[in-house]
């Protein structure tokens, strides 16, 4: 007997607490608007951990619920079904534990901001379309989360609506992952076509039995690219990412919730959920990986000279995505999966903290105003430390297991390649520059931002930009910000710091004897023998030969050394010689300009596509075809018949003889034709 | 399961409205009272027409299949009308007309109550106009004897060309005569068609010249298919409209009064669709394979195009009717992909169209009766005055671009899906449209309530009052329950167009024997 999770009940739950708040929000109180959105979501978690403890009893580690049937048409079917393994599991836990700790969060941060109901019910929302994404049994279904979360950030990025960059950003954002849906939907057409399903277990099925021999090797690697497009959208990967670093516009708990921890990674969970397609398409495989490493890379560039402390984080955010594809690429997914859940961990919590200092300071973005705020907020700083440390790839903290995995099968893998590996080992000392660098100039030094507090005591909001949005029309004035001077969060915002700190440092040690791969190692195990594409395991495994192990020891040292390296260069340029980056930024002006504007690639896209649809529509189709050719042929013909009849209705001028000589015309007309065709 | 209503249900939704109308005209000029008579009219319609898929006998999936050809046509009333032409009063539906008829009936009261307050002069003649056209749009799609279709189709455009003449903006009368020229100039190939038929066959009957065509008793039939298929298809067209043709539509739409532009945009455009299907598919299905390649590259120039087009209007009118450009070429994109997907996506895409742009149309109209402009940038920042309708204009267009859970999601899924797996290049060409869809919607809803508000004026705008959301929920609720639940409507679809594809697998299987 297997026991009835009421998988359905999971994402149900935060959508009741986004329609109740959505409907009926306007009316409650504060106090009675986060109650509902924390129940709900706090469910949604309690139901995912139940669903976690029952889980072993399952033996084979499948479950699988069909609640009823969505679509149907001729032979096609999806339906509203939900599925559970391994992965799934692992996925849901932390979406639901994030996100539940980020909704407390929440309620601190955004207590004072105007349409308080509105934000819970995104986030609400949100969680239901993620865990709709996570739990579906099949594309389609995924397709349905896929596209929420999506809508949910639109929503959450445009959050502030009355500032025109949020509205941008939201709407940029949407759009650029439509580029990608558009990936993703071709690549479900041709499932359909050659497989007949979107339902996973029968899809995956029928894909095991036909080798790509029998199918045409093109169309295994179609659908991987395909699908990869999606991927890059929803994850902003080279060349989709642009969008991220415009939706740190929304506020700080999104960000860290949707542009971080959750909905960013859904592209990694759906490459490694369509592992059987991948492991039999190396040409695409490869292709992720590559596009990983290269997006892990120029991110991490760009990260380094972002002075806007969201800003590094995100760029951080897509160059860590990237470490993630990486893996994917190489068929390492045990090791996407387990970055996956350490970087929600640290860089989840890293947002938070930059949520915090921006509460402390009244809503400063730029590094460049703060600094010397270690003893101000201590909890703040010992957060930010924790989690800074962990992505930097320090042992033993939870970013080291994670990204010392991926730096390992990115070399040692089948599909692996020492190019991967040395992009990655350098991707590693900039995260540790670029990271320490804004460790530094937050909270070390003298603080900086006392000046521009002092021009502006009539704002506490502070600088209409991030937290404080002091556009917003619903804004009350908040006594808490800017007055007191720089101040420590309240508990409600610390706790679920406290506990995604204690998680960045211990995160990692799941990985402690391979528990965490032998964990997941069922679901890309295939056929009950190992997975096709060969992976090796790391030397802390006893059956590692032992040359591979050196190897591997001297590959962790390099990439710790690398970290190092990183550290020591933000600490002498941020904190020992602050004159230095001026220096040098001005000795590599050009490089140093190009990278500062992100490599010019908005204005690339803008000038390759934007401006370009946009005039041509207007100028070549609107103006062009429809009006003067199509519309005004519609007219001249209709101006032509009336001139032709005006020209006829002389002939019916009243005049007898006029008539008969037509008459006679006629006939003769007549005549001649029936000469001409022979009628006697 | 039949019922004593049976045989006159349709009639009397048919006919209803018409009723209706005549006794508008002797009603005194009390303009309220005329007003909820016409509600009540309209939604006693619509609720008897509920009746029609609540006891719709279900034919079974194709896949489910072993197809002994069920029946077709419900509701069926069959009688002599006129001797000579052998002219008969034939009503029936299958499981595409009969939601078409309930998305007639389902719109007309909401238009009723939209026009509550826009239309203050003239009102009895505007409510019987109404009334007749619904009369006229039902009839369309209920009748299966081609005279009697003739009749009914060319019916519509007397009581729509005078709503936009009578009732429009601007330059109304210029709009009305090119909708009516446009339209009525087209619909003379397809009588053309009809006399040929008529003059071969010697009946109108629908079913009857089906079955003589497909058992091959129409002499010349070989020679003039070609050109009946083209009377049809040029007159359907127009109708629906497909590229080139279609450049009556934004004129129409900008200066109809709103409730004008509901039913335009809702169901007048579904005519050209419903006919394609029925006729263009159902009598000429040789020739539809054989031109399908053409009508689904205009079908895909009208996708884009449309789209692109929409992407820089500067007036909500009309970038409304450039997607429904789009949305249509979507629709005959699936008609003509001969596959079953492929066919209820454009079934159920022309409903869901019918609901989210008719909403669209609805939803510009209340802007219209406080600013007196459909130009976009009069606007800007909205969403402070006015939330709530903010927040239903965003929940209709994303509807409109296909979000899942919606309904402009399934139809779109399902005519790509069946286009791709027919030429997957088309496929391809038309999920663009995903894009595009996006780009003009939310660049729209950005400029319209998004921003701070630029212009004095709009600080003022009140936000939506009780009748308003009352003709809002409907479409709303509707469109989430379409996303959610589409079985409701594909199980009846799937079986029409199963039939619709019969003659279609024949004629290939027919093609690869010798």
């Amino acid at each position: 007997m297997s026991p009835n999770f009421h998988l359905w009940l999971i994402p149900l739950l935060p959508l009741l607490g986004a329609a109740i708040n959505g409907l009926f929000g306007w009316r409650f109180s504060r106090q009675l608007v986060s109650a509902v959105a924390l129940t709900f979501s706090g469910a949604a978690f309690a139901l995912g951990l139940w669903v976690a403890t029952q889980f072993p009893s399952l033996g084979t580690g499948l479950y699988r619920e069909s609640s009823a049937v969505w679509i149907r048409a001729g032979d096609f079917q999806a339906d509203f079904g939900f599925y559970l393994d391994q992965l799934s599991l692992i996925m849901l836990l932390i979406v639901a534990g994030v996100g539940f700790l980020i909704h407390i969060y929440s309620v601190g941060y955004m207590w004072e901001e105007g349409g308080f109901y509105r934000f819970f019910s995104y986030l609400n929302l949100f969680l239901f379309f993620m865990l709709t994404l996570i739990l579906a049994s099949n594309y389609l279904l995924m397709f349905v989360g896929w596209e929420g979360v999506g809508l949910a950030s639109y929503l959450l990025i445009g959050f502030w609506f009355t500032r025109d960059q949020a509205a941008s950003a939201g709407k940029k954002a949407f759009i650029v992952n439509r580029v990608g849906d558009f990936g993703f939907l071709i690549g479900l057409f041709l499932l359909i076509k050659h497989f007949g399903s979107l339902d996973f277990e029968t899809l995956f099925a029928s894909i095991r039995l036909h080798s790509p021999e029998t199918q045409g090797a093109g169309l295994l690697t179609s659908i991987a690219l395909l699908l990869m497009l999606g991927a890059c959208g929803k994850s902003a990967q080279i060349p989709l990412y642009v969008w991220l670093p415009d939706a740190m516009e929304g506020p700080t708990p999104v960000s860290a919730l949707i542009h971080a921890a959750t909905m960013v990674t859904a592209g990694v969970y759906m490459i490694a959920r369509s592992h059987v397609i991948y492991d039999r398409a190396p040409a695409a495989g490869m292709m992720v990986a590559i596009l990983g490493t290269l997006t892990a890379f120029f991110a991490a560039t760009m990260g380094m000279t972002q002075t806007d402390i969201k800003k590094v984080l995100a760029y951080s955010t897509i160059s860590q995505l990237g470490y993630m594809f990486l893996a994917c690429g190489v068929a390492a997914y045990t090791a996407g999966i387990f970055h996956l859940m350490t970087h929600a961990f640290f860089k989840g919590l890293l947002f938070l903290a930059a949520g915090a200092v921006m509460h402390a300071t009244g809503g400063e973005q730029d590094m460049r105003n703060m600094g010397g705020l270690r003893t101000k907020i201590p909890w703040t700083f010992w957060s930010m430390t924790a989690a800074t440390v962990a992505i930097c790839g320090i042992p033993p903290f939870a970013g080291f297991f994670s990204k010392d995995e991926i730096l390992w099968q990115a070399y040692a893998s089948a599909r692996g390649s020492w190019l991967y590996w040395l992009f990655g080992v350098i991707t590693a000392g900039m995260t540790a520059f670029y990271m320490f660098r804004l460790w530094f100039l937050t909270f070390f030094g003298e603080y900086r931002g006392g000046r521009a507090e002092a021009h502006l005591p009539a704002q506490p909001g502070g600088r209409g930009s991030g937290h404080a949005g002091g556009d917003d029309p619903h804004r009350v004035p908040s006594p808490s910000h800017g007055q007191g001077g720089i101040h420590e969060s309240p508990k409600v915002m610390l706790v679920p710091m406290v506990i995604l700190a204690v998680l960045s440092v211990v995160g990692g040690w799941v990985s402690y004897h391979h528990t965490f791969e032998n964990f997941l190692s069922p679901v890309f195990r295939e056929g009950g023998t190992d997975s096709l594409v060969e992976t090796r395991p790391t030397s802390t495994g006893v059956e590692s030969p032992v040359e591979e192990g050196g190897k591997e020891t001297l590959f962790m040292t390099i990439s710790v050394g690398a970290a190092a390296i990183g550290i020591f260069l933000a600490w002498l340029l941020y904190l020992r010689r602050p004159a230095w980056p001026d220096r040098i930024a001005h000795r590599m002006w050009g490089l140093y300009q190009t990278v500062l504007h992100k490599y010019y690639v908005d204005e690339l896209y803008a000038a390759l596509f934007v401006k370009p649809l946009i005039n041509g529509s207007t100028n070549l189709l609107w103006r062009g075809i429809d009006q003067n050719v199509i519309d005004a042929g519609a007219d001249q013909s209709a101006d032509l018949t009336r001139r032709l009849s005006d020209s006829l209705r002389h002939m019916q001028s009243g005049n007898l003889r006029s008539y008969a000589g037509w008459v006679a015309l006629g006939a003769a007309a007549v005549i001649g034709y029936m000469v001409w065709i022979g009628i006697p | 399961m039949t019922t004593g209503l049976d045989h006159w249900i349709l009639t009397l939704v048919t006919f209803i409205p018409l009723a209706g109308a005549l006794l508008l005209l002797v009603a005194p000029r009390r303009d309220r009272d005329l007003r909820l008579f016409a509600l009540a009219v309209s939604l006693l319609d619509f609720l008897l027409s509920l009746h029609l898929p609540a006891y719709f006998e279900h034919q079974p999936y194709a896949s489910d299949l072993t197809f002994a050809g069920a029946r077709v046509f419900q509701y069926e009333l069959n009688r002599p009308w006129i001797r000579v032409p052998n002219i008969h009063y034939h009503v029936g539906v299958d499981g595409i007309s009969t939601w078409l008829v309930l998305l007639t009936t389902f719109l007309t009261p909401l238009c009723v109550l939209i026009s509550w307050k826009s239309i203050a002069e003239r009102v009895k003649e505007f409510f019987i106009l109404l009334l007749v056209l619904e009369t006229a749009l039902i009839g369309v799609f209920v009748s299966l004897d081609l005279f009697l279709f003739y009749f009914f189709w060319e019916a519509t455009l007397i009581p729509m060309a005078l709503l936009i003449g009578m009732y429009g903006h601007g330059r109304r009368v210029y709009a009305a005569i090119k909708f009516f020229l446009y339209t009525m100039i087209a619909s003379v190939f397809m009588l053309a068609a009809v006399l040929w038929l008529y003059a071969k066959t010697g009946t109108f009957d629908f079913v009857q010249i089906q079955t003589a065509i497909h058992n091959g008793q129409v002499e010349n039939l070989t020679l003039a298919a070609p050109w009946l298929f083209l009377g049809f298809f040029v007159a359907f067209a127009v109708k629906v409209p497909l590229f080139p043709v279609h450049t009556w539509l934004p004129d129409a739409h900008v200066e109809a009064p709103t409730a004008g532009s509901v039913l335009l945009a809702g169901v007048l455009l579904k005519m050209g669709t419903y006919g394609m299907l029925r006729f263009n598919l159902g009598l000429f299905p040789e020739e539809a394979r054989r031109n399908a390649s053409w009508i689904m590259v205009l079908a895909l120039i009208g996708i884009i195009y449309g789209a692109l087009v929409a992407m820089v209007q500067p007036n909500l009118k009309r970038l409304i009717a450039y997607s429904s450009v789009s949305h249509l070429g979507l629709v005959v994109l699936g008609i003509f992909s001969f596959t079953a997907l492929g066919l209820d996506g454009a079934v159920f895409q022309m409903l869901a169209h019918g609901v989210s742009t008719g909403a669209l149309f609805m939803l510009a109209g209340i802007l219209f009766e406080r600013r007196h402009t459909y130009e976009i940038t009069e606007f800007g920042g909205l969403a402070t005055p006015m939330p709530i309708y903010a927040s239903f204009f965003l929940f209709i267009v994303l509807s409109s671009l296909g979000l899942p859970l919606l309904n402009g999601f399934v139809g779109e899924f399902l005519v790509l899906s069946g286009a791709f797996r027919d030429r997957a290049v088309y496929g391809i060409l038309g999920a663009t449209g995903v894009i595009w869809s996006a780009c003009y919607l939310l660049w729209m809803y950005q400029r319209v309530f998004w921003g701070k508000v630029v212009h004095k004026v709009n600080d003022s705008l009140t936000d939506l009052g009780v009748r308003e959301r009352a003709a809002l929920w409907p479409p709303a609720v509707m469109a989430l329950l379409m996303g959610v639940v589409p079985l409701v409507w594909l199980k009846v679809i799937d079986g029409a167009v199963h039939s619709a594809l019969l003659p279609l697998a024949q004629i290939a299987s027919r093609g690869t024997m010798p």
